[in-house]
């Protein structure tokens, strides 16, 4: 039963189904010169995307008059769109991508379960939980409102995951804490869901949070989460050397010198901050921390600090790509941008699944 | 049947197999029977509880009868009043939940042994999930009552479930494939439903939620006795299997080197386990939990080394039938949806496993 989760890396896709083994372990780019090229073309078309999403809405504003308007100049009605709704939108969408598409990374390489996302510790079900109260019991009704909430509800989830999952002997292991994250998930889910199902106002409200959205976010909300998420990310990189000594199994790892136990409380800790964060800003978004880093590790091999970086640039891109084709497909109004990456994402997942060499279980 | 022999596990060749297991075996010409002492006990026990639940059940509610009641009743020998509470209200209603609890207790063992992983089930292939778009499908844009929504849910799910086999078949379908596929796919259309859910009115969104939430209220006789027959199949096709499912665990090398058409075999699994979700989620909806929980749970009382079938079914079906009696019970002037009460009952319990396994070790 447990084969499975133990295997001791997530699997690389190669670049042919036909491709040597050799070559399976080291992904697309095989030279830092190659990877450090490819980071820098991943950051460049960040810089469009988000130029895209500053320009596109419902009312479009062209390039051009986009950078007047960031010096400060231009006309005042696109000052007004700018500064007021698209400016704070396109930097929340940055800090959930980022902060979601690298603590997915974290979590596949801690757990060694390329299923894993930061939902397996429970983030999600413990925000929507804490906002199902918000709105049920405390009747709030304002996304600046939920924040704290869900971060809080998501940060307690997580503590109790930890703390079930590393109970016993072996300290903290990969299958159990999964267990007691999907257990822990299920609970809460299954309460929030009968709460809500008796209480149509909160069902209302549920519906819409749970979706995932960057409508309507301010800078002052940006501005709340951006602690978090710095630490959070200092966190990962820091943590990214002893996360390759871990992915060679604990015996290893642990004749290497790593410290297995700190490395996973480390990490574990950069997750909830991560992905709380995000979600607390953003509403639950699946599939991003799932599936980036499955692209980047098929493109720059099992290296975390490679697949942290390119997690960072890529992340905010499929969010940012994701919500701008959100505003555009049913005008006037707008999709979720939670409803989208899945849209997006779930064709490329499975594309790249049948085209690399999955070894057998 | 000839002698039955009892051997006691570990024999003496001084290997460690863990705790354990006293195993009755009986060899007549070609056939051998064996059974696991412990599995069975805790099969016999969890029926008992069953049978026990199921009594509860039939005399309490709304019009109390005496144990005595009920069992003359249902011996044929009840007045008319309690042959109607009995025989026509809640009979078909107990039945059921105890069958489609078995049916998915069983599919959740069958996906779980051949994926070997605890969080295989069939709701990774996406079957619930495409029974719910098809029910959704149904219910907020062609409109239909409780026939037509089960056909729809069927439907749904059948396609997902073969569009997840074909995506993921590429010379011979692999377990882990099969998994990333199947998130995939199901990531995909949970946002489809997400979406439906999105556009309804609150009033139509909440009828279907209730639906995808999973419910018994609507069982009768007419439901039932369908159902029974097409579980009997089933049941009967999954117990042929049973015993090729635990070679199969070992590997695909060596169960074909043992004699077992593998991929046939695979695709004969598959089609049991997803008949017999089939048959639960189009009688009462995808109702949750179930399936992942009960033969991780029942693995954990029976201290089997892999998960089992039979154990697994016989405590999902109490599992289901407990949490309908809660369902019903709980508040006295809603009746929740069942799904709602699996999911944190279940969840609470693989809890408390998780946690009194630390703490033996």
């Amino acid at each position: 039963m447990t084969t499975f989760l133990q295997r001791p890396a997530a699997p690389r896709a190669a670049a042919t189904p036909e491709a040597e083994p050799a070559e399976e372990s080291s992904g697309l780019a095989d030279s830092n010169t190659s990877r450090l090229s490819g980071l820098l073309l991943a950051l460049a078309a960040l810089c469009a995307v988000v130029l895209l999403s500053l320009a596109v809405g419902a009312k479009a504003i062209p390039p051009v008059e986009v950078f007047r308007g960031l010096a400060g100049s231009g006309s005042p009605e696109n000052l007004v769109i700018l500064n007021e709704l698209r400016v704070p939108r396109t930097i929340v969408g940055l800090m959930v991508g980022l902060a979601l598409a690298v603590g997915g990374a974290l979590i596949q390489a801690l757990t060694r379960n390329p299923l894993a996302d930061p939902g397996i510790l429970g983030v999600n079900a413990g925000a929507a939980f804490a906002v199902v109260i918000a709105v049920a019991v405390f009747g709030l009704t304002s996304i600046q409102d939920y924040i704290w909430f869900a971060f809080g509800g998501a940060i307690i989830t997580t503590v109790a995951v930890y703390v079930i999952g590393s109970r016993g002997r072996g300290g903290v292991t990969p299958v159990r804490l999964t267990l007691a994250g999907v257990a822990l998930g299920a609970v809460l889910g299954g309460i929030s869901n009968g709460i809500t199902l008796l209480n149509p106002a909160a069902f209302d409200r549920m519906r819409f949070w749970g979706a995932g959205s960057l409508n309507n976010r301010t800078l002052e909300m940006a501005l709340t989460i951006a602690p978090f998420i710095v630490v959070g990310l200092i966190m990962a990189f820091f943590c990214a050397r002893a996360l390759n000594a871990l992915s060679l199994g604990d015996d290893m790892s642990r004749a290497l010198g790593a410290n297995i136990n700190r490395t996973r409380t480390v990490v574990i800790i950069a997750v909830t901050l991560l992905c709380g964060a995000a979600t607390a800003a953003a509403g639950p978004i699946g599939f991003i921390g799932l599936m980036i880093p499955h692209i980047a590790r098929w493109i720059v091999g099992p290296d975390q600090r490679w697949i942290i970086l390119y997690s960072l640039a890529m992340g905010p891109i499929l969010l940012l790509v994701s919500d701008v084709a959100g505003r555009v497909v049913i005008p006037p109004g707008e999709l979720q941008v939670g409803v989208i990456t899945a849209f997006i994402g779930a064709p490329v997942l499975i594309w790249l699944v049948r085209r690399s060499k999955v070894s057998g279980l | 049947m000839s002698a039955w022999t009892r051997v006691a596990t570990p024999p003496e060749t001084g290997v460690d197999f863990g705790p354990g297991h006293k195993i009755l075996t009986s060899r007549t010409g070609r056939f051998t029977l064996r059974l696991e002492l412990r599995t069975m006990l805790v099969c016999s026990v969890l029926a008992i509880a069953g049978i026990a639940l199921a009594l509860y059940a039939l005399a309490t509610g709304d019009f109390t009868l005496t144990l005595g009641e009920v069992v003359r009743t249902l011996l044929g020998q009840g007045s008319e009043q309690s042959e109607l509470v009995v025989l026509t209200w809640r009979l078909p209603r107990v039945l059921m939940a105890l069958l489609l609890g078995a049916a998915l207790g069983a599919s959740g063992a069958i996906f779980q042994s051949m994926t070997r992983n605890p969080l295989g089930s069939p709701d990774i292939i996406g079957f619930n999930t495409g029974a719910y778009t098809g029910a959704l499908l149904v219910i907020l844009v062609l409109g239909g009552g409780y026939l037509q929504v089960a056909v729809g849910a069927l439907a749904g799910g059948l396609a997902t479930a073969a569009m997840v086999y074909l995506l993921a078949y590429k010379r011979g379908s692999q377990g882990f494939r099969l998994i990333i596929v199947g998130i995939a796919f199901s990531a995909f259309l949970a946002s489809v439903n997400t979406w439906l859910i999105l556009r309804a009115n609150l009033e139509e969104a909440m009828s279907a939620a209730i639906w995808g939430a999973g419910s018994l209220n609507a069982i009768g006789w007419e439901q039932g006795v369908p159902a029974l027959l097409v579980t009997a199949v089933f049941f009967a096709a999954a117990a042929a299997l049973a015993p090729r499912m635990k070679m199969m665990e070992m590997g695909d090398d060596a169960a074909s080197a043992l004699g077992i058409r593998v991929e046939s075999s695979r695709l004969l699994l598959m089609v049991v386990g997803v008949g017999l979700t089939a048959l639960a989620t189009a009688a009462a909806g995808p109702i949750a939990f179930i399936a992942l929980a009960a033969p991780q749970v029942a693995r954990r009382l029976a201290r089997t080394p892999g998960v089992r079938m039979a154990p697994a079914a016989v405590l999902g079906a109490v599992l289901l039938l407990a949490s309908d009696l809660i369902a019903q019970r709980a508040f006295t002037d809603t009746a929740l949806p069942v799904g709602v009460v699996t999911v944190s009952l279940g969840g609470a319990y693989l809890i408390w496993l998780l946690i009194r396994e630390a703490k033996r070790q």
